[in-house]
């Protein structure tokens, strides 16, 4: 494994097993009454969000201590950010205090790999901008994985706003590492441009016609309406969108019943996803979740608990 | 002494590291196996709160033959988990990290229990010392022994087994290899010299 997480092209399909191995331990730990394991113990690890998040953050806070590494949150908001810091003076604060991990989410895209240069510590990208959230896509493929047994040669249909996404990157490279079909569904409007190009070297396809795909998918990935980053007018109105895109009760009926739905949340419930879709027996919102905890720990000891933690 | 090379029982398939000697055939190893679980039982006076725990990987083998030993003489199937001890190693960062093995909580716990250890070698006793970390996690036994294949000596911590299928005395520079069926095909423990290698 790489000394970084800063995108899913860091990681070899030997490292993803690796890490879901671990994972479905972890996740045997979370079961336990004492849900603590002394592997990460003496280390900290410092999140540092610039945009909001609850669970992607509050998540790798649970698997920091539950691992017993000390960690610590930095927000924008109410730190040094709102006086007008630059993000490098930021990093360079923090791991002059003897960091070890540095679990960063920011706006611009490329942030994270930006940070690796300017510190010794071992960087996790949660989130930069419109370019990658990789253990966001780690967590969607290890429930999946879990759900259906493989992802191998299985259908996968990624349905909504694209172009924003950076959970779609992430999720693209990953899925096509471990053998799925992916069918990208959106509006045009939302579809990134020059995306034919990058469909056929990544393989995958695309579509704009959500009724077509969804009988034929094995699983599906709602992707959240990103209202904070859409300055211009995408689409005519949220009805509007719901009426195209959005995972309604009627579509849901012409779903396989055993295919799972999965969303990286925060969900807009009667936009991208009906309350009908997000809380059926097929949704795997939750599941996610409580596999979000399991990754990230599985990322922090691999990255983390090991010897140099570069190999 | 002669290499003990006993003609009658299955050894090591062709191929197999020639170096060093055997020091238990699979007999060998089915009679220690078969001692301990009677002297397990003797100290116990019985199945009462009884409960096995293998340390991964081949102290969990072991552990399920003296299951399967105990419930044969008992007729009663002993509770039987595994242990797993990477995360509570103190080597952890001395190494890159290794992934963990299934920790597998037996049926009705620990608690109260008298939990019986099992493991194949017992050398520095620093991996009993992780075990007996992690157990603390799993709960708090009434009793906690430790059940080893072999005893090879060069102890680094105040630790000592209670059931010891053979005492065998080597040098700091020699390796002792446990092979068992479940694992590796076949049972024999063998003792070579160190090619360069940290055990």
């Amino acid at each position: 494994m790489r000394k970084h997480l800063l995108s899913i092209d860091d990681v070899s399909v030997a490292d993803v097993e690796a890490l879901f191995d671990t994972a479905a331990e972890m996740h045997d730990v979370q079961r336990r009454s004492v849900k603590k394991l002394p592997a990460l113990r003496g280390r900290t690890v410092v999140n540092l969000f610039f945009e909001d998040s609850t669970r992607t953050r509050s998540s790798f806070e649970i698997a920091g201590k539950w691992l017993s590494a000390d960690v610590i949150n930095v927000s924008a908001k109410g730190s040094s950010v709102s006086k007008g810091e630059s993000l490098r003076d930021t990093v360079l604060t923090v791991a002059a205090m003897g960091v070890d991990g540095l679990v960063i989410r920011h706006a611009a895209s490329g942030a994270a790999q930006q940070v690796s240069q300017w510190t010794d510590a071992v960087v996790i990208n949660a989130g930069d901008g419109m370019h990658e959230h990789p253990t966001q896509a780690l967590l969607d493929a290890y429930t999946l994985q879990r759900r259906m047994g493989t992802l191998e040669d299985k259908h996968v249909a990624i349905v909504g706003d694209v172009t924003h996404s950076r959970v779609f990157r992430s999720n693209v490279l990953l899925l096509a590492k471990l053998g799925a079909h992916v069918t990208v569904v959106a509006p045009p409007t939302l579809m990134p441009a020059g995306v034919t190009a990058w469909s056929k070297d990544a393989g995958f396809e695309t579509s704009y016609d959500l009724d077509s795909v969804l009988p034929d998918a094995d699983a599906v990935m709602m992707l959240r309406v990103q209202r904070e980053r859409m300055n211009g007018a995408y689409f005519p109105s949220a009805r509007e969108y719901t009426v195209g895109y959005g995972l309604t009760r009627d579509r849901l009926a012409t779903l396989k019943p055993d295919a799972p739905i999965c969303h990286p949340g925060p969900m807009n419930r009667g936009l991208e996803i009906a309350a009908d879709a997000a809380d059926a027996a097929q949704s795997a919102v939750l599941d996610q979740v409580s596999a979000g905890v399991a990754i990230r720990m599985s990322v922090l000891y691999h990255l983390l608990a090991g010897e140099g933690s570069a190999t | 002494m002669a290499p003990a090379q006993s003609a009658s029982a299955p050894t090591a398939p062709e191929g197999a590291t020639p170096e060093g000697r055997t020091v238990l055939d699979a007999r060998d190893i089915s009679r220690a196996l078969t001692r301990i679980s009677h002297e397990i039982l003797e100290r116990n006076k019985g199945l009462q709160h009884l409960v096995l725990l293998g340390i991964p990987t081949r102290g969990v083998h072991l552990a399920q033959r003296v299951a399967d030993r105990i419930a044969k003489v008992e007729g009663a199937q002993v509770p039987l988990g595994t242990l797993d001890i990477t995360m509570y190693r103190d080597d952890l960062r001395k190494h890159p990290a290794r992934g963990p093995h299934h920790t597998v909580m037996p049926p009705g716990g620990v608690d109260g229990k008298v939990v019986v250890l099992v493991d194949d070698v017992l050398f520095s006793g620093r991996t009993v010392r992780a075990a007996l970390d992690a157990m603390n996690d799993l709960g708090r036994p009434a009793t906690v022994r430790l059940a080893v294949l072999v005893d090879r000596g060069h102890r680094e911590l105040p630790i000592r087994a209670d059931h010891v299928g053979k005492n065998l005395p080597s040098a700091r520079t020699e390796r002792v290899m446990v092979r068992l069926e479940e694992s590796d095909g076949y049972d024999e423990v063998r003792i070579a010299p160190m090619e360069g290698l940290e055990a």
